[in-house]
C-alpha cells in the first residue's frame, strides 16, 4: 500500500517545493506593497523594488557623506567581529568548563547547579547591569554574547561527555589512563563534532544578542542601523539588513556544517541519516 | 467517463487560493485604507507617557475624554502606548487617528512618509526639560572631542546641534554615541561616558549624579521643541468633531492644571511614576500653553515660522527626510492664517489655530 511517508520528490519537483514558499512570499510583499503605494506614494512600510535597490546602493556603494566609509560594510564588520569573539569565547568557555564538569564529579557538584542557573537568567534582563560593569564599549556587548550562549554550550559539553559509554571509560583506565589522557584522548575527540553543532545552534541566540546590545550603545553595527532607521520607518534599510543578517547566519550555519564533515566525518548526528536538505 | 477524483481539474481550488492570497494582500494594504478617512464615529488616539501629555491619562480616567467625546455623538478611545516611536509609527501606519509627538518627529515621521498631518494642540514646549550633561567638566565648549551619548536622530540630537551652534562648534568636532534612552541612566553611571543628552526624568536623575553639570538646556532654544497632539489631516476634515472633543477634553484638564488642582496633579504623578513632587519639577520645565489664547497666539506668531525651518534645516541636513527629498523644501509646512514654508504643493504638516481658537473662544 502506498505510504505518504515513503513518497519522495524527485529533484525538480524538491527544488520547486522549497522555492514556493519563498516565491509566495516576495509575491504577497510585492502585491500589497503596490498596493500601498498606490494610495500613499511616500509610504514608507513596505517598499518598491527600486527603493530597496536605491537603498542597498547608497549603504553598501556609496562612501557616507560624513565619515568618508562604506556603512554597510562597516556594520557588517563591526557586528560580525563582535559575534565572533563572543560565540569563540563562549565556544572555549563551554568546552574546557562542560568537560571538566562531565568528567570530573567534584567539578560537575560546583558548577552545574550555578551554570544551569545562570542559563535561566534572561540575558536581556542583565543587560543594563552589563552595561554598568563593563561600560558601553565592545566588551559589555561581547559579554552579552557571552553570557547567553556559554551556559548553553557548558551544559550541553557536560551531557556529551556523560553520555559517553561506560565500557570505552573502564577501556582507557584498564590500559592506565590518567584523568587528564582520558579527557585528551577519549572525551575530547567525542565532543568536538557536538560543540560544533552546539555552536550552530547558538548562532541565532548570538545574533539576537549582539543586534539587542547594539541597539542599546553603540556607534556603528548592523544592529545599531537598524534600530536607528526604525524611528523613521525607513523598512528600505531595514528589509536588506534582516535579508543581509539571515543571509549571513546561513552561510556561517553550512560553513560550520562542512567544517564538521571535514574534520569529523565519522560524527553521524542523529539528524544526518538522510541526505541533508 | 468521469475523471478519477485525483485528476479532476483544480480550478475551484486554484481559484479559491488565489482569493485567499489577495484577502491577505489586502489585510496588508488595509493600513493604506485608513488614509481614505470618511465621516465615521470611533476614533483612536494614542500616546505615551511625558509630562506634557499626562493630561490625556487624566482626561480618560476622570471621564473628561468621554463627557467631550459625548457631546458630539463620537467615541474616542485613548490607548497609552510604552513605546513613544512605536506610537508614531503606528499613527503612520495608519492604526491611529492621531497621536501625541513633538514638532520635529511630526516633520520627520509622519509627514515625510507623506502622511499629511495637524498639529491640531500645540501644547507646550520644553523649556528645560532636555538637557546636556558633562562629567567632570562645567562649559558646554568642553564637550569638544568627546564621544556624547544620546538618542541619535531625536529631539536630542537636534537641541545638541543648536547647542554645539551657539558655541561655535559642530557635530565634526564630536562623536555620537546612540544609547536608547531606556538606559541612558545606566550609561551615565559608567566610568567611560563622559558627555550625555536627555530629558526628564532621566536628565534629573543624571544631573543628580556626582560629578555631573548640566551645561545646556531647552530653555536656552525656547519655543523649537514642542510637544503636540497631531491629527491625520484627512481624518480632521472629514470628522471636526473629532478635533472639537481633542481639544474641549484638553483645555478643560489644563484648566485644573493651571489652578494646580491637587486631585489632578496627583493622579498625573502617579500615572507617570513619580511623585507629585517630581511631577511638579517636570512641570516647572515645560511651558505649557494652559489657555487655549496663549497656544493661539504662540502658534500664530510671527517667529514661529522661523522657529520650525530651524527644526527643518536640521532634519533634512541628516537626511531624514528621506532619499527622495531633495532639499529642506521637499516637505511643505502650512501655517495659521495659510502661510507655507517648503513646497506648497506637497504640504504635509500644519499648524492650524482654528480649533485652539475656538477654545479660547469657549466656542466649543
Amino acid at each position: 500500500m502506498k505510504r505518504l511517508i515513503n513518497l519522495r520528490p524527485e529533484r525538480a519537483a524538491r527544488l520547486a517545493l522549497s522555492a514556493l514558499p519563498f516565491a509566495f512570499v516576495i509575491g504577497l510583499y510585492l502585491v500589497s506593497s503596490e498596493l500601498r503605494l498606490a494610495a500613499n506614494p511616500n509610504d514608507k512600510l513596505l517598499p518598491a523594488l527600486p527603493q530597496l535597490y536605491a537603498a542597498i546602493d547608497r549603504l553598501a556603494f556609496t562612501a557616507n557623506v560624513r565619515s568618508g566609509q562604506y556603512d554597510f560594510w562597516f556594520d557588517t564588520l563591526a557586528s560580525l567581529r563582535r559575534l565572533v569573539f563572543g560565540v569563540g569565547i563562549s565556544a572555549l568557555l563551554g568546552l574546557c568548563l562542560g568537560v571538566a564538569s562531565g568528567v570530573i564529579p567534584y567539578v560537575r557538584a560546583g558548577a552545574s547547579p550555578v551554570v544551569t542557573a545562570i542559563s535561566m537568567v534572561p540575558p536581556m534582563a542583565v543587560l543594563p547591569i552589563l552595561f554598568i560593569v563593563f561600560g558601553l564599549g565592545e566588551i559589555a556587548k561581547v559579554v552579552l554574547v557571552v553570557f547567553g550562549v556559554a551556559p548553553v554550550i557548558v551544559r550541553d559539553m557536560q551531557l556529551r561527555a556523560m553520555e559517553i559509554p561506560q565500557e570505552l571509560t573502564i577501556k582507557a583506565q584498564t590500559l592506565g589512563a590518567s584523568s587528564w589522557q582520558y579527557i585528551l584522548r577519549v572525551v575530547l575527540p567525542q565532543v568536538m563534532p557536538r560543540l560544533i553543532t552546539c555552536i550552530r545552534l547558538s548562532l541565532g541566540p548570538a545574533w539576537l544578542f549582539v543586534i539587542a546590545a547594539e541597539a542599546i550603545a553603540a556607534t556603528e553595527g548592523l544592529g545599531y542601523r537598524i534600530f536607528l532607521v526604525r524611528r523613521y520607518l525607513a523598512m528600505d534599510v531595514i528589509l536588506p539588513y534582516v535579508v543581509w543578517i539571515t543571509l549571513l547566519a546561513l552561510v556561517m550555519d553550512h560553513a560550520l556544517r562542512w567544517l564538521q564533515k571535514r574534520m569529523y566525518p565519522w560524527a553521524e548526528s542523529e539528524h544526518e541519516a538522510r541526505p541533508a536538505p | 467517463m468521469t475523471l478519477p477524483a485525483s485528476r479532476r481539474p483544480t480550478l475551484p481550488s486554484l481559484r479559491r487560493a488565489l482569493s485567499g492570497v489577495l484577502c491577505a494582500a489586502a489585510l496588508f494594504a488595509s493600513g493604506a485604507g485608513h488614509a481614505l478617512a470618511e465621516p465615521k464615529k470611533k476614533f483612536d488616539v494614542c500616546w505615551t507617557i511625558y509630562v506634557g501629555w499626562m493630561p490625556w491619562d487624566y482626561a480618560v480616567s476622570s471621564g473628561i475624554m468621554k463627557k467631550w467625546a459625548d457631546k458630539y455623538g463620537i467615541e474616542v478611545n485613548v490607548t497609552q502606548l510604552n513605546d513613544y516611536i512605536e506610537s508614531i509609527n503606528q499613527y503612520t501606519a495608519g492604526k491611529f487617528d492621531a497621536c501625541t509627538m513633538t514638532n520635529m518627529d511630526a516633520l520627520t515621521i509622519p509627514a515625510a512618509s507623506g502622511v499629511d498631518s495637524t498639529a491640531l494642540i500645540v501644547g507646550d514646549y520644553s523649556n528645560g526639560n532636555d538637557g546636556i550633561t558633562l562629567k567632570g567638566k562645567t562649559e558646554l565648549k568642553d564637550i569638544k572631542g568627546q564621544r556624547v551619548n544620546l538618542v541619535e536622530l531625536s529631539v536630542s540630537h537636534y537641541m545638541l546641534a543648536r547647542a554645539l551652534e551657539t558655541a561655535g562648534l559642530t557635530e565634526k568636532d564630536i562623536t555620537i554615541v546612540n544609547t536608547s534612552d531606556a538606559d541612558i541612566v545606566a550609561a551615565a553611571a559608567s566610568p567611560d561616558v563622559t558627555a550625555l543628552v536627555s530629558w526628564k526624568p532621566q536628565l534629573a536623575e543624571i544631573n543628580a549624579m556626582p560629578g555631573m553639570t548640566e551645561v545646556f538646556n531647552s530653555s536656552k532654544i525656547p519655543g523649537e521643541i514642542l510637544d503636540m497632539m497631531v491629527v491625520n489631516t484627512q481624518t480632521l476634515k472629514d470628522n471636526p468633531d473629532l478635533g472639537k472633543a481633542l481639544v474641549g477634553a484638553w483645555y478643560e484638564v489644563m484648566a485644573l492644571v493651571e489652578k494646580k488642582d491637587p486631585a489632578t496633579l496627583e493622579a498625573m504623578a502617579r500615572a507617570s511614576g513619580t511623585d507629585v513632587a517630581g511631577f511638579e519639577s517636570q512641570l516647572a520645565t515645560t511651558k505649557l500653553f494652559v489657555s487655549a489664547a496663549e497656544a493661539v497666539a504662540f502658534t500664530s506668531s510671527a517667529d514661529f515660522p522661523a522657529l520650525m525651518k530651524k527644526v527643518a534645516d536640521f532634519s533634512f541636513a541628516h537626511g531624514l527626510f528621506g532619499e527622495g527629498a531633495q532639499s529642506v523644501d521637499a516637505i511643505g509646512i502650512e501655517y495659521a492664517g495659510g502661510a507655507t514654508q517648503g513646497d506648497a504643493a506637497n504640504l504635509k504638516l500644519r499648524f492650524p489655530t482654528e480649533y485652539m481658537q475656538m477654545a479660547a473662544e469657549g466656542g466649543l
